[in-house]
């Protein structure tokens, strides 16, 4: 009970670590919080009396306060996690600075009491809504009053009041959500003597907090896993909620603290970054007790939200809680973007604003000359009458003066021509947006079935938008190909193996192995060679045998895949699928299950493989992700037999560099060949090559792996620099060609939105030719277009190849009338080009004098083909474009790598697919497939476009209809005098 | 055998398919969402165009051809007397004589009728530069008080002829009636009075629903600055219809009120006698005084702008509906172009 009190009543325990208040107020602006994991400071707790693991508290707060101080980093979040038999958790405890947010999150923006007086200040943000205050203001004045008083507060009241009923609606509806959400509950080891998790409400779950999962259970909070129910320390999490992606990711404990359970006691501090909005970034390291050192990163973390699957529980500490959540930080909406029409719309207001104050002008000065002109008459004169005799003293009828006179008179004009500024037509477009979006998300027509997704309009203000574009920039991977992979064919050891035929169930042909008295088999079927087969089975000791053994461990081992067994309604049949992030690995993996060698099982110490019938268990003792600078991944296992060995795997390009060339020169040759091949085939191609680690090299790999891992600043370059310096010196394996499947209906997509006069231009980062047959296979290029192909290394190369594509262009364009002439008929006498440039060249065209001779060229080809092209390089061709036109564009694309492109554009459009959300979450519409632009832009785009512009236009001529006539006819009245 | 395992096999599809449309998002097919619902946008086709055309041209010229021989067929007689109406000696200062209440206003006026008018004769006073659409003058009244006997405080709309100094109500209220015309025209032919009837000038409708039968006129014209006409306080306003036609406020400067109607043929070169009773003053502001006799028609008064409208409007496009069956003749591309071309800029 006391322990109770001491951790939910009292505000303010004091600080469990002495070292660290100096240090703090020396820099305020770290969080500080903790875990009174200390009894002998912590006189709040009486309940941790006799902590028996409990090291000095001196020498911890002292070791607290030299790491902090060793902590470059200004922007550091300290997280205390203190708990020892015994001992009770304390509430977590704010630092000096800034503290962390509670748990509790709130989305709703107004309490009872600000409703009013806020939503009526966000109301009043919009221009609309002032203008209409300011006339019924003038509205209110007695001499003004041209309409009646309440007459013209009605409208502005009517619509306040709908958009607060509308803002309180929701606004509970968030707060309802809000309460719904805080008021779960999570286990948390509880504070008591005899450590336990309790059922916790999430308002209540403070940073430091450790929390415990169960399977299927939601994360209350950013946390760092300690302990998972596996005894390697994997957890699965379905992070759905978050990006949207459906399969599991695999998160990891570290070693170090997944040998004690909570309950067991543990103590460390955390060092995080301050919340940021990265998803897919964490750096933050763990101080062990022993002064040990752990580094944490984005594997080690579960963020809010994310399920538990696949585990029976998983305990870890809370390091971002509320509103500090990545998710919470990544809440807010896409950037808005103003459609063109509107843009030109507000011209045309400001324009009409002009002509209003004229027309008020022209009004008021022809009432001051007819008040000067009759000034001496406006006393007797029946139908003006200046003076009111009524009353005993003589004293003027609502007149103040021909000056006074003539200001009122321009009010008045205001008020009543007040209708020439089409405010309500802004309100009006609003609506006819929201219908248009309605029909599009309600188009058949744009429904993916296999998706089962429905097309999203995101952005609500730039449907018209839809119909001007005339240029698509679109990604390749994921958008107009599937990227569903299927392992085609390999190459090993220079023979080039791609004879296979479709596999068939019923055949012997695929693969099971046996465990005990059940059947495991790989989920998805590969084509195999028979003659490959045949090799890895009877090959035995062959030099070639070997090879291709050695080939398709590679396969097996070098990866992230996590194998995942599935029941089947055949108890003695067992389906093992393979979850991961990469759909090539994916590819590569079942290709080697399909060829005998089943992952079985991964953890984050080694994998169990089934080499041809014999499990075998593989240490694996480092893994170099894949990263875009290197275009490669490795791995480095230790064998059954007690060597170590290095396997990578890569694109060709950064392959060949780190292979040694001094031996088996045919075999490259061969496989260059092979690799050639395959990629005209539209294949994407990956080499492997292996290397045998000497005691030496791997102890020194190892030690500065340690190292780069655990460093909590440029972790990421140290690891780069750790793999680049053993991957080298390789033994080529072989290769492997993997076809990337067109989604449905691209070609036929391309060739409407061709006809349409819509220029497509793709961007991609895969390699040339790649591309290039990619390009053919959708229709994109034909076999009679000319290419011109940039390709260069360096400013001057590129400077001359762009000059050369010029000249040539010229040639062309000048034969062309001519080939137009002799060909009227046929209409297609005119040579097309298409130009082909790779992201190499692009690093020295654009954002340099040369990108205006880029765009020269480019804007005189019908296709243009970018590939091996950064992110950001992508951003800056669509800018290319749209700095130098008036014309519309448009970005398309699926991955976190199409991001920065699909903002850069007009319009932005995400497609849903297997790269994750990201890119839908940056873009203004999303959909499932490619194909779909063609009803969207030709059918939606045009008649958004056409209605909007005719209800624009509309709008105007029915205000000036209805303003001039009133003008005209006091222009009227006033000439006849 | 086969059948049983051939139905529980399509039974199970069934479940499933149902399963699968309860998750799937598809959206549910209609016309309306779809935007499938039947329309009809007419084509600019040259048929229809030159048909539409020719039909308008058709229709509009008869109309106009007949509005204008009416409105030829109609007989207006107009004087104009402020100026002639002051004595030699005084029209320098005409505000004198018009404001001096001991001076003589009758004036005598000799008409020719220029052709034969059949009654009944319509006759009007006309004025000229007088706003009566001016906004403080239409906002002064108060048609509560004018509906209603009981209403007769509500004088609030009518500054600043409301109350006269005293604080009583003026009944009619307001500016526009207080500058009630009080010209009046006496007629006779060859030495023979020509009698006006007055009554049914006005709106029926306004008699009966916006001049209240038990409302009299009080306080009327009492103040210290007299703006026309007095009204006889014995009979209720309902009754009084010159001030009910004087109270419909014209939205142009330049009007005609109904005065009364002669109800004899005046026959051609005819000379008629006005006596008038010159007291309205329009010379403080510049204003003009007319008098118009007029015969009717089926279309009004004397009015060619309809006629003439009317005939512009089929000329043009009987005009237009021939150069297109020419065009359509000789050069029927280039009309389809160009029709295209209108239907584009319409949409």
């Amino acid at each position: 009970m006391a322990a109770n009190l001491g951790l939910f009543s009292d505000p303010s325990p004091p600080p469990p670590i002495s070292g660290h208040v100096p240090s703090s107020r020396r820099r305020p602006s770290h969080d500080r919080i903790s875990f009174a994991p200390d009894s002998s400071h912590s006189a709040s707790s009486p309940s941790a009396l006799g902590v028996p693991a409990r090291h000095g508290s001196r020498a911890e707060s002292e070791r607290l306060a030299a790491s902090q101080r060793d902590l470059p980093d200004e922007d550091a979040r300290l997280v205390v996690v203190g708990d020892a038999p015994g001992t009770a958790e304390a509430a977590a405890r704010l630092g000096l600075g800034v503290g962390p947010a509670g748990n509790a999150v709130r989305t709703g923006k107004y309490s009872v009491l600000s409703f009013l007086p806020r939503n009526l200040f966000e109301q009043f943000r919009r221009v609309a809504y002032v203008y209409f205050l300011v006339i019924a203001v003038l509205n209110q004045l007695p001499q003004l009053a041209v309409f009646g008083r309440g007459a013209s507060l009605l409208p502005l009241a009517f619509v306040l009041f709908v958009t607060a009923l509308k803002d309180a609606y929701e606004d509970f509806r968030r707060h309802r959500s809000d309460r719904l959400e805080n008021n779960r509950s999570s286990l948390v080891l509880g504070p008591s003597p005899l450590p336990r998790f309790l059922p916790k409400p999430w308002k209540r779950i403070r940073v430091g907090d450790v929390v415990k999962l169960l399977a299927d259970d939601p994360a209350p909070a950013d946390m760092v896993l300690l302990s998972t129910s596996d005894p390697t320390g994997v957890a699965y999490v379905r992070t759905t909620n978050l990006d949207g992606e459906s399969n599991l990711k695999s998160r990891y404990a570290k070693q170090e603290t997944l040998a004690r359970t909570p309950e067991d006691g543990f103590a460390g501090v955390i060092r995080c970054e301050r919340p940021n909005r990265n998803i897919y970034g964490f750096h933050a390291n763990l101080e062990l007790r022993g002064g040990r050192r752990v580094s944490l990163g984005p594997s080690n973390i579960v963020l809010r939200g994310c399920e538990l699957k696949n585990t029976a529980w998983a305990v870890g500490v809370v390091v971002y809680a509320g509103k500090d959540t990545k998710v919470m930080l990544n809440s807010s909406g896409a950037p808005s973007k103003r459609s063109r029409l509107e843009t030109r719309m507000n011209r045309e207001t400001l324009f009409l604003s002009v002509f209003l104050l004229a027309m008020c002008l022209i009004v008021c000065t022809l009432n001051g000359i007819w008040l000067v002109v009759h000034q001496n008459e406006l006393e007797l004169m029946q139908f003006f009458r200046k003076r009111d005799y009524s009353g005993g003293d003589e004293k003027n009828y609502n007149y103040y003066g021909i000056a006074m006179t003539v200001f009122i008179i321009f009010l008045m004009a205001v008020i009543v021509f007040q209708i020439m500024i089409p405010i309500s037509l802004y309100i009006s477009m609003e609506l006819v947006r929201l219908g248009q979006a309605y029909f599009m998300t309600r188009d058949t027509n744009l429904y993916d079935e296999s998706s089962n997704l429905r097309f999203q309009c995101r952005a609500l203000n730039i449907n018209e938008d839809l119909g001007q574009i005339k240029y698509i920039f679109s990604d390749k991977t994921g958008t107009l190909t599937e990227n569903k992979m299927e392992f085609q064919c390999a190459t090993v050891g220079g023979v080039d193996y791609s004879g296979g035929k479709a596999p068939s169930p019923i055949e012997t042909g695929f693969y099971s192995i046996v465990v005990g008295d059940q059947f495991w088999r790989p989920k998805m079927l590969v084509k195999t060679d028979p003659e490959l087969a045949k090799l890895l089975r009877n090959g035995g000791e062959t030099e070639e045998g070997k090879c291709a053994r050695e080939f398709f461990l590679a396969l097996a081992a070098c990866n992230t895949i996590v194998p995942l067994i599935l029941e089947t309604p055949d108890p003695k049949q067992k389906l093992i699928d393979y979850q991961g992030e990469s759909p090539d690995e994916q590819a590569l993996v079942y290709a080697a299950a399909a060829y005998g060698f089943v992952l079985v099982e991964r953890t984050s110490g080694y994998i169990v493989i089934d080499v041809l019938g014999d499990r075998q268990r593989f240490d694996v003792l480092g893994l170099h992700e894949f990263d875009s600078d290197r275009k490669r991944m490795s791995v480095i296992i230790g064998c059954p037999d007690k060597t170590v060995k290095l396997y990578v795997k890569g694109a060709d390009n950064s392959m060949f560099g780190v292979i040694d060339k001094s031996i088996n020169l045919d075999i490259i040759r061969a496989t260059e060949t092979h690799l050639h091949n395959y990629s005209s085939l539209g294949l994407r191609t990956l080499v492997v090559g292996t290397r045998k680690l000497s005691r030496t090299e791997f102890e020194e790999w190892q030690s500065a792996y340690e190292k780069a891992s655990t460093a909590l600043l440029g972790r990421a370059g140290l690891l780069r620099t750790v793999a680049t310096d053993i991957e080298r010196n390789l033994h080529i394996l072989g290769a492997t060609g993997i076809e990337d499947k067109l989604q449905k209906g691209v070609p036929e997509a391309i060739e409407s939105l061709r006809q349409a006069g819509i220029k497509v231009w793709v961007l991609t980062g895969d390699k040339q030719e790649t591309a290039i047959s990619i390009g053919y296979s959708c229709k994109l290029l034909t076999r009679e277009m000319t290419q011109i192909i940039i390709n260069s290394y360096s400013r001057e190369a590129c400077r001359k190849s762009l000059e050369d594509a010029m000249a040539m262009c010229n040639k062309l364009t000048e034969l062309s009338p001519m080939a137009q002439s002799s060909t009227t008929a046929a209409g297609s006498g005119r040579i097309r080009l298409a130009l082909i440039i790779d992201g190499n060249s692009l690093v020295y065209i654009l954002e340099t004098d040369l990108q205006e001779e880029l765009f020269g060229i480019a804007s005189k080809c019908d296709v243009v083909l970018c590939c091996r092209v950064a992110p950001l390089q992508k951003a800056g061709i669509v800018a290319l474009v749209k700095h130098r036109t008036d014309d519309m564009t448009l970005a398309i694309g699926d991955g976190a790598n199409d991001v920065s492109m699909i903002q850069m554009a007009d319009v932005g459009i995400g497609i849903s697919g297997q790269e994750g959300r990201q890119a839908v979450m940056a873009s203004d519409f999303s959909m499932g497939q490619f194909r779909f632009l063609v009803p969207l832009l030709l059918v939606h785009g045009h008649w958004n476009y056409q209605r909007m512009g005719y209800m624009i236009l509309y709008n105007f001529y029915k205000n000036a209809a209805f303003v001039l006539v009133l003008f005209w006819y006091m222009q009227l009245v006033h000439e006849d005098k | 055998m086969n059948s049983k395992a051939g139905s529980t096999f399509g039974s199970d599809g069934a479940t499933d398919s149902s399963a699968a449309r309860r998750n799937s998002k598809k959206p549910k097919y209609s016309k309306f969402t779809q935007q499938e619902l039947p329309a009809c946008k007419p084509l600019l086709t040259p048929g229809i165009v030159i048909s539409t055309f020719a039909l308008i041209g058709i229709i509009f010229i008869p109309i106009g051809l007949a509005s204008l021989s009416a409105s030829e067929h109609v007989v207006e007689l107009v004087d104009r007397y402020d100026a002639d109406c002051v004595p030699q000696h005084l029209r320098d200062d005409k505000l004198a004589f018009i404001q001096n209440s001991q001076t003589n206003k009758t004036c005598t006026r000799r008409l020719i009728v220029p052709k034969q008018m059949s009654s009944p004769i319509q006759v009007y006073y006309q004025l000229d530069n007088f706003y009566q659409n001016h906004r403080r003058y239409v906002k002064s009244r108060s048609d509560k008080q004018l509906k209603s006997k009981s209403s007769e405080r509500e004088t609030k709309t009518c500054e600043p002829e409301g109350t006269t100094g005293d604080g009583l109500a003026i009944v009619p209220c307001g500016l526009i009636a207080w500058s009630l015309f009080n010209d009046t025209y006496s007629f006779s032919a060859n030495s023979k009075s020509l009698q006006v009837n007055k009554k049914d000038i006005a709106w029926q409708s306004d008699k009966k629903h916006k001049f209240g039968s038990d409302v009299y006129p009080k306080n009327f014209q009492s103040g210290g600055l007299i703006g026309g006409a007095s009204l006889n306080a014995s009979i209720p306003l309902s009754e009084q219809e010159d001030l009910i036609v004087w109270m419909r406020t014209a939205a142009l400067p330049t009007f005609r009120k109904l005065y009364g109607r002669i109800e004899v043929d005046l026959e051609a070169n005819e000379e008629i006698t006005v006596v008038i009773q010159n007291n309205y003053n329009t010379y403080s502001f510049g204003g003009k005084k007319k008098l118009v006799l007029s015969t009717t028609s089926w279309i009004g008064g004397k009015n060619n702008f309809l006629g003439v409208a009317y005939l512009t409007v089929g000329g043009l496009c009987l005009f237009l509906a021939m150069g297109f069956i020419l065009l359509y003749v000789f050069k029927p591309s280039n009309l389809i172009s160009w029709l295209y071309c209108g239907l584009s800029l319409r949409l």
